[in-house]
């Protein structure tokens, strides 16, 4: 039986829909990341988890008890902020101790549980100190200390890592996951960070406009996405403009594309091929090819982005990066392909 | 490559001459607002102060402290009025930081209103106020001044209402300096009720706003004359004033001595603003 459960829950702000029939259910333990961009519904969704909405429509439940109607300090859900929160007056061992201090736990339960999570978030000796003193990793550090230390049913993170640095963002979120994985904790994280969603969660819920657009697993998520909106907004897409021929067929131009997915549209309709940059090669290929004019070359490291133009199209492939690559000059015609599988079709706009 | 930066640095226009020049006229400009604000400032302070210590014709010391220091009237009034403030600073906290609080938190479209209506006491003057009370509360029905202690809590209400002005300015500008809506769901979260939420994580980082929300209001009151007069109370105030009419010493020691009394509040509230972990610098990212 799922342990959170989001059922049909709508939020109508000013008569207007911000969250619309949106269900979910999530087992225990498991990481769930909302990943949209803004506006799309995600925070006001956790909102609501948290208790700081109350649903228009629906109804949420914990672990069997529904949760709809109760106040956001009966509902035992951790939540960790953007701007960490932590309340300026108190040490980092008296924000973390707060919420056991309301409890009524005592006093020695207290220290040994502060103790226990700051060994756990890396900061054992930064009890004392008041947060000013703390860099901005290590406040959100004690920040998801001081959710974690009521033991919450549900831990719930409001895009915590978007107000920290790169490095420090890839730091933190490896600690994230750590520490989920060690408590087994359930877990809800807003992000509009497809990175970071697909490397921390176990399934990642795609939302737009309030309406929840994909829920699945980050590799199902990226390599079949179900909406035009998802395979955009996750990731880098190419858009290839053609006919349907026939049930794997697309007439591109002169060129034919072939797909293993079946087309649903009739013969005549106008579609885009669908096919991600990284699934493309320059040089002839055995299955589908087309051929452009090379617009730039950008080497990013790993990879090298080459923006080929064919007609009024712009086509972007992401060659991995190796020693003897050779890398085609600005104005070169190429010929770029890729293999019948890599791409699916979708009707055109 | 390197004939042409010499080229270049050589055609370069002498600006920072004139700017230097500039710097300088500036700079004796502003040295002579500073000492023209110290005269205008300091000399009647200084006279006040030479008169204060001059109660024997000729003599220097402390005799007119002295005087006013054992007036038994002295102590009696001041004492009602530091009463009087004491508890117009707690009446002014109660009604504004709950008010100023769920105004921020949730009704944030309504500060400008509350702000309006916070300043009317600098709209109306004290004796409008006064003539008000009087009618209102004075006549029957309510006949409310006729007993010592029921005109003394109208007078205390009417002082809460003169404060709030500044009250709410302290108390919202302290609100504005901390993230008070992420704060309180933080708390929430964690498990605290509203009273809890006020209590332990509001009011605590409100401390110095707090304080000189209530340093302004205590200053206020203790030399407040208007309202006191009408409502017939004897507090500092009119002591103050009958003082001004009869003696020509003591009025200038009680200025030094509230001259005295202003700047060890201001010492106060600096102190413990720098004191205060919110008020410093935010952390590093």
């Amino acid at each position: 039986m799922s342990f959170l459960v989001l059922d049909r829950v709508r939020k109508d702000f000013a008569g207007k829909a911000a969250v619309e029939d949106f269900n979910l259910e999530v087992d225990a333990g498991e990481f769930v990341a909302f990943l949209g961009p803004s506006g799309c519904g995600k925070t006001t969704t956790l909102r609501m988890i948290a208790g700081f909405e109350r649903p228009t429509n629906g109804r949420i439940s914990i672990g069997g008890r529904d949760i709809t109607n109760a106040r956001p300090n009966e509902r035992n859900v951790g939540m960790v902020f953007q701007s960490y929160a932590l309340f300026p007056n108190m040490t980092v061992g008296q924000n973390v101790g707060f919420g056991l201090k309301l409890k009524n736990v005592a006093r020695e339960e207290t220290h040994s549980r502060v103790a226990e999570l700051l060994e756990l978030i890396h900061l054992p000796d930064k009890d004392d100190s008041y947060p000013h003193e703390l860099s901005g990793g290590q406040q959100q550090r004690v920040a998801l200390a001081r959710a974690l230390a009521i033991r919450p049913q549900v831990l719930l993170l409001d895009e915590p890592l978007s107000a920290l640095d790169a490095k420090i963002r890839d730091e933190l979120r490896t600690e994230i996951r750590r520490i989920q994985r060690q408590l087994s904790i359930t877990t809800i994280y807003v992000t509009h960070d497809q990175e970071e969603a697909m490397a921390l969660s176990d399934r990642v819920v795609v939302m737009s406009r309030g309406v929840m657009e994909q829920v699945g697993p980050p590799f199902q998520i990226y390599n079949y996405p179900e909406t035009r909106f998802v395979a955009s907004f996750v990731g880098k897409l190419n858009q290839i403009s053609g006919s349907v021929i026939d049930a794997k067929t697309v007439q591109c131009d002169d060129d034919r594309l072939q797909t293993t997915t079946p087309i649903e549209e009739s013969p005549g309709t106008a579609v885009n091929v669908m096919v991600r940059p990284e699934e493309l090669d320059l040089g002839a290929g055995e299955e589908n090819q087309l051929n452009g004019v090379v617009e730039s070359v950008n080497f990013l490291g790993a990879i090298v982005r080459v923006r080929i133009t064919r007609g009024e199209q712009m086509i972007t492939a992401d060659l991995f990066n190796e020693r003897l690559l050779e890398l085609p000059e600005v104005g070169d015609n190429v010929t770029i392909s890729f293999p019948a599988h890599a791409c699916w079709v979708m009707k055109a706009n | 490559m390197s004939a042409i930066s010499a080229t270049a640095v050589a055609e370069a226009p002498p600006t920072p001459e004139p700017a230097i020049r500039a710097g300088s006229g500036s700079k004796v400009l502003a040295w002579m607002v500073v000492f023209g604000g110290l005269i205008y400032f300091f000399t009647p302070l200084v006279a006040t102060g030479q008169r204060s210590f001059f109660a024997i014709r000729d003599t220097f010391g402390f005799e007119a402290y002295r005087r006013i220091l054992t007036d038994p009237t002295f102590i009696d009034t001041f004492t009602l009025s530091v009463v009087n403030a004491v508890l117009t600073i707690v009446l002014s906290l109660i009604v504004i930081v709950p008010t100023a609080y769920w105004v921020a938190l949730k009704m944030p479209r309504l500060r400008s209103v509350i702000e309006f209506i916070t300043l009317l006491p600098f709209v109306i003057p004290a004796v409008v106020l006064v003539f008000g009370l009087l009618r209102m509360y004075g006549p029957p029905p309510l006949s409310l001044l006729n007993s010592s202690t029921s005109t003394r809590v109208i007078l205390i209400c009417a002082y809460a209402a003169l404060s709030f002005p500044y009250m709410y300015r302290a108390v919202d500008n302290g609100l504005r300096a901390i993230n008070i809506r992420t704060l309180t769901e933080a708390a929430q979260s964690l498990g605290a009720t509203w009273p809890t939420i006020i209590w332990r994580v509001i009011f605590p980082n409100l401390k110095v706003a707090l304080l000189s929300g209530a340093l302004l209001t205590f200053a206020i009151v203790i030399g407040e004359l208007t309202i006191a007069l009408y409502l017939g109370q004897h507090t500092f105030g009119p002591y103050m004033a009958d003082l001004v009419r009869n003696k020509v010493s003591e009025p200038a020691a009680l200025t030094v001595l509230s001259f005295a009394f202003t700047w060890i509040a201001m010492g106060i509230i600096s102190y413990l603003t720098r004191r205060q972990p919110s008020s410093k610098k935010r952390g590093k990212r």
